[in-house]
C-alpha cells in the first residue's frame, strides 16, 4: 500500500544508502581515490617564459641567481646563463657566454675562452641577440631517469631537485641533460642545478633571476592555471622550446627565438 | 638433513641485509607521486629545498625605511631596476640595519646595459643613454655625475 509514510521512508533510505555507497566505492577503488588526492596537490605546474628580444645581456639574472642560491661567485659554474648569438653575413654563428654572463656583456668581441676574443665588424652582422638559459624543468627529465641512487627527482609541481645528502657525485645526470643545465657544485661536490628558486616560488616570491631582470625578459607561471599571464602567453603567442626532438618535454618556453639557437 | 644448511645460511644473509638496510635507508625514502622513474627519492628533501635561505628580499622590503629614495627611483627611468641589483642582496639587512650593504658604484655595473652594441634583434639596441665608455671621463665612477636613482640629464 502506498502511503505518505512509506514513500518518505523509501526516499530517506535510498538517500542514506547512496551517501554511504559513494565514499565506499572510492575506498574500494583506491586508484581513483588516490588520483583525487594527488590531483589536489598537483594543481601547480611551474613553467618559464623567456623573451629573447627583451633580453639586453646585462647578466643581472646570473648575478642574482649566484648570490641567492649560494653558487660560488668566482667559480665558472652557474645555474643560469646568458648566451650571445652574433650571426654574420658569411653564414657563421658566433656564440659566447663569458663567465656565464655573470658580469654582463660589456665587450663587442666574441669571447669563447679557447681562442683570443674575436672582433666582428658592425657591417658584417646579419642578426645578433641574447638568449637566457636555465633548467627547462622537463616533463620527462632524462637527468632524473639516469640517477642510480634516487638522489634526483621530480616534485609534484614539476621541478627537478637534487638531494645533496644522497647524491654520490657520479655525474650521470650531468651527462644526461641535453641542455647542459647541470654541473658539479664546487663546495658540496654533488650535482647542482636550477630549481626555479624552489624556496622562493613555494613562498609566493618570484625566482631571483625573474626579480632581478629589469626588462621583463624572464617570467614564471603556473601552467595549470589558465588565467596565469604566462600560461596565456604560451597558449596564444608563437613560442618554441629548445631541442624538442629529444622528447624531454621542456617547460621553458621562448618567444622571438631563432633556429640557430641550440 | 645437512643439505638444508646452505638454505639457512642464505636466509640468514637475506635477513641480515634487510636489517642493515632498514638502518641505512632514511625514513621517507621510496616511490612518490611521479612514479618509480621520476620520483624515487626521500620525500623530506622537498622540505629541505623549500626551507633554503631567501637572500633577495625585493624592493618592497626597502620601501618602509628608505621611502625617499624608493619614491624617487620609482618615478625615474630606472624604475624597473631592483634596488638589490646594485645594492646587493639585502639578506638580514632589514632586521639589522647596522650591517651596511656594499653598493656597487663601478663603471662595469652601468656598462652592463649602457655599452652600445649594434644588435638590432635585441632590446640592447633600444636602450637610451649610450656613452663612448672608453673615452667619456675614463677612470671616474658614473655615479660621480649621474644619479642612478634619477638618471635624467636635465636634472643633473
Amino acid at each position: 500500500m502506498v502511503t505518505r509514510r512509506n514513500v518518505l521512508a523509501k526516499i530517506f533510505k535510498s538517500a542514506a544508502s547512496l551517501a554511504v555507497a559513494l565514499p565506499l566505492a572510492q575506498v574500494l577503488n583506491p586508484k581513483k581515490a588516490h588520483a583525487q588526492t594527488v590531483e589536489k596537490s598537483k594543481s601547480v605546474r611551474w613553467g618559464f617564459l623567456i623573451d629573447t628580444e627583451k633580453c639586453v645581456g646585462c647578466g643581472m639574472c646570473v648575478k642574482a641567481c649566484k648570490l641567492e642560491n649560494e653558487v660560488p661567485f668566482e667559480a665558472n659554474v652557474s645555474r643560469t646563463w646568458v648566451e650571445r648569438y652574433v650571426l654574420t653575413k658569411d653564414g657563421v654563428v658566433h656564440a659566447d657566454s663569458p663567465k656565464a654572463a655573470r658580469d654582463g656583456f660589456t665587450d663587442a668581441k666574441i669571447d669563447q675562452g679557447e681562442m683570443p676574443p674575436l672582433t666582428i665588424k658592425d657591417d658584417d652582422i646579419n642578426k645578433a641577440f641574447f638568449v637566457p638559459k636555465l633548467c627547462n624543468q622537463c616533463e620527462n627529465p632524462p637527468c632524473v631517469q639516469v640517477c642510480p641512487v634516487g638522489a634526483t627527482y621530480q616534485t609534484p609541481d614539476g621541478i627537478a631537485l637534487v638531494d645533496r645528502s644522497w647524491c654520490i657525485g657520479c655525474g650521470y645526470c650531468i651527462m644526461a641533460c641535453p641542455y647542459g643545465a647541470r654541473f658539479f657544485h664546487p663546495k658540496y661536490h654533488v650535482a647542482d642545478k636550477c630549481t626555479f628558486c624552489y624556496h622562493r616560488i613555494s613562498k609566493g616570491l618570484k625566482p631571483a633571476c625573474v626579480m632581478a631582470c629589469p626588462f621583463g625578459a624572464r617570467q614564471i607561471g603556473n601552467l595549470k592555471d589558465p588565467n596565469d599571464p604566462v600560461t596565456i602567453a604560451i597558449n596564444t603567442e608563437r613560442v618554441t622550446v629548445l631541442k624538442e626532438e629529444f622528447g624531454t618535454k621542456p617547460q621553458a618556453y621562448y618567444l622571438h627565438m631563432s633556429k640557430e639557437v641550440k | 638433513m645437512h643439505f638444508l644448511k646452505p638454505v639457512w645460511v642464505f636466509l640468514g644473509v637475506v635477513a641480515l641485509v634487510l636489517v642493515v638496510r632498514s638502518f641505512i635507508v632514511p625514513k621517507g625514502f621510496g616511490i612518490h607521486e611521479k612514479g618509480y622513474m621520476y620520483s624515487w627519492h626521500n620525500i623530506h628533501n622537498i622540505d629541505w629545498w623549500k626551507n633554503f635561505k631567501v637572500n633577495y628580499q625585493g624592493k618592497e622590503s626597502c620601501k618602509d625605511c628608505h621611502e625617499d629614495e624608493y619614491t624617487k627611483h620609482a618615478a625615474s627611468k630606472h624604475m624597473n631596476i631592483e634596488c638589490e641589483d646594485c645594492h646587493g642582496p639585502s639578506m638580514e639587512h632589514p632586521d639589522d640595519p647596522n650591517g651596511k650593504l656594499p653598493i656597487d658604484k663601478s663603471r662595469a655595473l652601468c656598462s652592463r646595459c649602457h655599452t652600445k652594441f649594434p644588435y638590432l634583434q635585441s632590446g640592447r639596441s633600444k636602450i637610451k643613454g649610450y656613452a663612448d665608455l672608453a673615452n667619456h671621463e675614463p677612470g671616474d665612477a658614473c655615479v660621480k655625475c649621474h644619479n642612478p636613482h634619477n638618471p635624467n640629464l636635465e636634472d643633473m
